[in-house]
């Protein structure tokens, strides 16, 4: 994981008036499992696209192994991409699909059958040559497309949200798949998706983009326990945002001021007394409780039961709403109790630090 | 912008064959046209290009405006009588099988690929005062005395309605064939009754193709000269065949010109009107 | 299993049964006797004969055919190139020039023609094949642009980016995929054109010039001074060719569509 594949340098685009990509840069390591986790319209596909070579930036470089491919053709770079929509060529055969980068290349027909033949078995379709695109299901569909971008041993394989079409247990099952695929291959995965679970159960890094720009760059775990900004703790993790003022800095704890309560969480050697920060606590560290002196005083408003977890809706004395989960059915709580909420300190992380000059 | 054309040479290339024809035989030709419906005219076919308003003043002869008027009328009859013949048919069709929808299809288009004239031949021969139908009726009793339909209005109608039918048919169809028909569903679940159902979505959603039908009669029906001078004698006298008269006989080629003008203003107005009625945008269901 | 008599069954039969009754009217009349279609005398092939020994009918027959394919052609390959470019380029005029492409089948055809009849002459091109080529290429165009835009709004672009990525030129993918995928929406634009051009008097008769006819302008003439039957027998000849093309094709589709299901 040391040899830059790719390197974005300040790339800039916009469409009219609207900035898509606001200057981004970063580099990927060969080998690498990345991924851009972002909402809808944060300009992940449009990265993707520029990779590609299907859009031009504005402003900027694209770098494939230090050459500089900005202005090259998607024809003219060894980067494949994984279509969003599958973009199966609705004339071909799954063996024309899939050889058809083959056949651009001249390659001997008799070869491309032998390769076309052992993609399938790779990703596990074998016997389906001869099959139209129509004929498949959504998951034989993504492996085809799969087949056809990996046969060509691109330096790079983009994939644009390639599961969103199939149904949650399909999904798990492909994520499994394709990192099996990338581990196999060894060839560098830049992965798309607006699911903070595919990205985390996938990457070896993970890109949170939002407004375009680059949130935050972390392993999973940097990403899923240490966020840095109040919008990837709350996108990646569900996490409640509590603002507040910090009171007291400690080697492990600091104390915040918020609700006109003071809370304990976790140090960070950024934070300093006087600073107002965000405190961002995931749903399922936080506790509630009927009876306890201690914690942010709360009214229970809403209970839901939604894929074997209780959600709580609960609003604090300024009337901010908090979500509070668990595991399992019971909650000796009704509606409109008065609870009080808490949580260990190691579970509030300190975000969005500002600091008044 | 500039830049863009310039990398991709290829695409201007494409697209040039298209400008370069719709500007030297669309636009150039309807052009002169207009500047010609201006111009005087001398003797024989000459044309001299002194400013004038006498051809759209001519216009104004009871003659001429009577064509108008005749053309207008018969283009609307016909119109509204392919309307109500082809909708329920393109509707019908729709809702037939796989199968069925292709036999129509292919029965439809092959009276298609034969001349219309040899068809309006074909009615020639039923509807003259020894023809067919006559003959039929009165082996039946029904009359004594042949009617005199050939050479007459309603000849004329038979012969429009006959040749632009299959037009409404295919735009309607296509229209209905494209229609979610769980919205009629839903509106009969709703509480709509069969009629009130098909009056508030199926007929709505199929505007377009209606569009597109009443479009494709409405304005060739002005210009099918050919058929009121076949059928109709030269009872019935439409622009198209005023037009052509001045063009070919009368070689008086700016009044033309501005008959032609004034025709085509006509046209676009009712397809204008037409379109803001029924708030419908673009030609769809045949294309 | 019986199907369930539809009164709307019984309407589209009917309306059919119209369509088709002055063409069988024709077809009967070309077997008949006599010179006068008041009346059917008796069977006879002479109108056959005559016709086949007439070279006037013949060549305009030929005339027609030959304008038929050249104007379809030019107007497949103006109004595909121009409806794929359409949908790529940006330019300013673009929305003007497609209004302005699809004039043709907005004005009634009489306007087209007298205004092809003042144009040419005033070009001083010689009326004759090449005119009714320009003429008839002019009004074709719309139909099949119309078409293969419509088609290619169905088609997803990333079909053609896929192919771009996978190495393709854009020369190589318009090839490869878009030219397959819009195959249908030309060639029935095409058989459209064809059958438009083919049917076409009224423009025709303004740009044909004096010594060229076409079908229908020869058939025009005589429905004017006089028919004969040999008319008829030629709309015979025309139908049974029609009917056989269709007949060849649909079973053709039938066999590939078996061959599919087979493998």
């Amino acid at each position: 994981m040391s040899e830059t594949l790719l390197e974005l340098r300040n790339i800039k685009k916009s469409f009219g008036t609207t900035d898509v990509l606001n200057g981004i840069g970063l580099s990927i390591s060969r080998g690498e499992f990345i991924t851009f986790l972002g909402a809808s319209g944060c300009g992940k596909t449009t990265t993707l696209r520029i990779i590609a070579g299907l859009e031009k930036p504005d402003e900027g470089q694209v770098l494939l192994e230090g050459r500089d491919v900005t202005y090259l053709e998607p024809h003219q770079r060894d980067v494949n991409t994984v279509f969003q929509n599958y973009a199966l060529f609705p004339h071909m055969n799954v063996e024309a699909n899939v050889g058809y980068g083959l056949k651009i290349r001249k390659v001997p027909k008799e070869e491309i059958k032998k390769r076309v033949s052992d993609m399938l078995k790779l990703v596990q379709l074998d016997g389906y040559e001869k099959r139209m695109p129509s004929e498949l299901s959504g998951g034989q569909k993504q492996r085809v497309a799969i087949a056809r971008a990996l046969i060509n041993s691109p330096k790079l394989l983009l994939l644009d949200e390639p599961l969103g079409a199939l149904d949650l247990k399909l999904r798990r099952a492909m994520q499994t798949e394709l990192k099996r695929l990338q581990k196999k291959l060894g060839i560098t995965f830049l992965y798309i998706t607006h699911d903070q679970e595919e990205a985390i159960n996938m990457s070896d890094r993970i890109v949170v983009m939002r407004e375009g720009k680059f949130e935050q760059i972390g392993t999973p775990d940097e990403i899923y326990n240490c966020p840095k900004t109040s919008y990837v703790a709350d996108f990646v993790g569900n996490a409640n945002i509590i603002e507040g003022i910090v009171r007291q800095a400690g080697e492990e704890e600091i104390l915040v001021e918020t609700e006109g309560q003071i809370v304990k969480a976790v140090s960070d050697p950024g934070v300093q007394a006087g600073d107002k920060i965000s405190l961002a606590v995931r749903r399922e560290n936080m506790k509630v409780c009927g009876d306890c002196e201690e914690g942010l005083e709360a009214v229970l408003k809403d209970k839901s039961f939604q894929a074997g977890q209780l959600h709580m809706t609960l609003n604090l004395n300024s009337g901010k709403e908090i979500t509070v989960s668990r595991y399992g059915m019971d909650a000796p709580l009704s509606q409109g109790q008065k609870v009080r909420i808490s949580w260990e300190p190691q579970h509030a992380v300190p975000v969005d630090i500002r600091r008044e000059a | 912008m500039e830049k863009k054309r310039k990398k991709k040479p290829g695409l201007f290339l494409t697209v040039l064959p298209l400008y370069v024809f719709t500007i030297c035989f669309v636009v150039g030709p309807l052009l002169y046209m207009i500047a010609l419906s201006f111009a005087t005219n001398g003797n024989g076919s000459d044309t001299i290009w002194r400013f004038t308003l006498d051809n759209y003043k001519k216009i104004g002869e009871p003659v001429y405006l009577e064509s108008f008027v005749q053309s207008f009328q018969l283009a609307i009859t016909s119109t509204v009588l392919i309307m109500l013949m082809g909708y329920p048919f393109g509707y019908f069709m729709a809702k037939l099988s796989e199968k069925g929808k292709k036999r129509m299809m292919l029965l439809i288009m092959i009276p298609f690929w034969t001349s219309s004239l040899i068809r309006m031949y074909g009615w020639i021969i039923i509807l003259q005062a020894k023809g067919v139908l006559n003959g039929i009726l009165m082996k039946l009793g029904l009359i004594q005395e042949p009617l005199k339909i050939l050479y007459s209005y309603p000849a004329v109608v038979v012969g429009m309605v006959y040749a632009l039918l299959p037009f409404m048919i295919l735009s309607v169809y296509s229209s209905v064939e494209k229609m979610d028909w769980s919205l009629v569903e839903a509106a009969r679940d709703l509480g709509a009754g069969r009629a009130r159902a098909f009056f508030d979505v199926t007929l709505k959603l199929t505007l377009p193709g209606l569009l597109t039908g009443v479009i494709l009669t409405f304005i060739p029906s002005m210009g099918l000269f050919f058929i009121a001078d076949i059928l109709g004698g030269n009872k019935i006298v439409l622009v198209g065949n005023v037009i052509q008269d001045q063009v070919t006989r009368g070689s008086n080629w700016p009044f033309a010109a501005a008959l032609a003008v004034v025709l085509m203003i006509l046209t676009s107005l009712m397809i204008w009107l037409y379109r803001k009625i029924t708030h419908v945008k673009d030609l769809e269901g045949f294309f | 299993m019986r199907k369930k008599w539809k009164w709307s069954n019984l309407y589209l039969g009917l309306l059919i049964l119209l369509m088709y009754l002055p063409i069988v009217i024709v077809v009967v009349f070309s077997f008949n006797e006599s010179r006068l279609s008041a009346s059917f005398t008796g069977f006879s092939l002479k109108w056959y004969e005559a016709l086949a020994a007439d070279r006037d009918l013949k060549e305009a027959l030929v005339n027609s055919i030959i304008l038929g394919a050249a104007s379809c052609l030019l107007s497949a390959v103006i109004g595909t190139l121009g409806a794929v470019g359409m949908a790529r380029v940006k330019y300013k005029s673009k929305g003007m020039m497609e209004y302005l492409s699809t004039i043709p089948i907005m004005i009634p055809e009489i306007i087209l023609g007298m205004v092809f009849l003042v144009f040419f002459s005033l070009l001083n091109l010689p009326f004759g094949m090449t005119t009714l080529i320009l003429a008839h290429t002019t009004f074709c165009i719309p139909y099949i642009f119309m078409m293969v835009k419509a088609r290619l709004v169905g088609i997803d672009k990333s079909l053609e980016e896929a192919a771009l990525d996978l190495g393709a030129t854009p020369v190589r993918a318009f090839f490869d995929i878009t030219i397959p995928l819009i195959a249908p929406a030309i060639l029935s634009g095409s058989l459209l054109a064809f059958a438009m051009s083919f049917d076409d008097v009224v423009i025709s008769i303004f740009v044909n010039g004096p010594r060229l006819n076409t079908l229908p302008v020869k058939v025009y003439a005589q429905l004017k001074t006089g028919v004969t039957p040999e008319i008829n027998a030629l709309c015979t000849v025309i139908l049974l060719v029609i009917v056989l093309v269709l007949g060849i094709s649909a079973l053709a589709g039938k066999k590939t569509h078996k061959s599919k299901d087979g493998e």
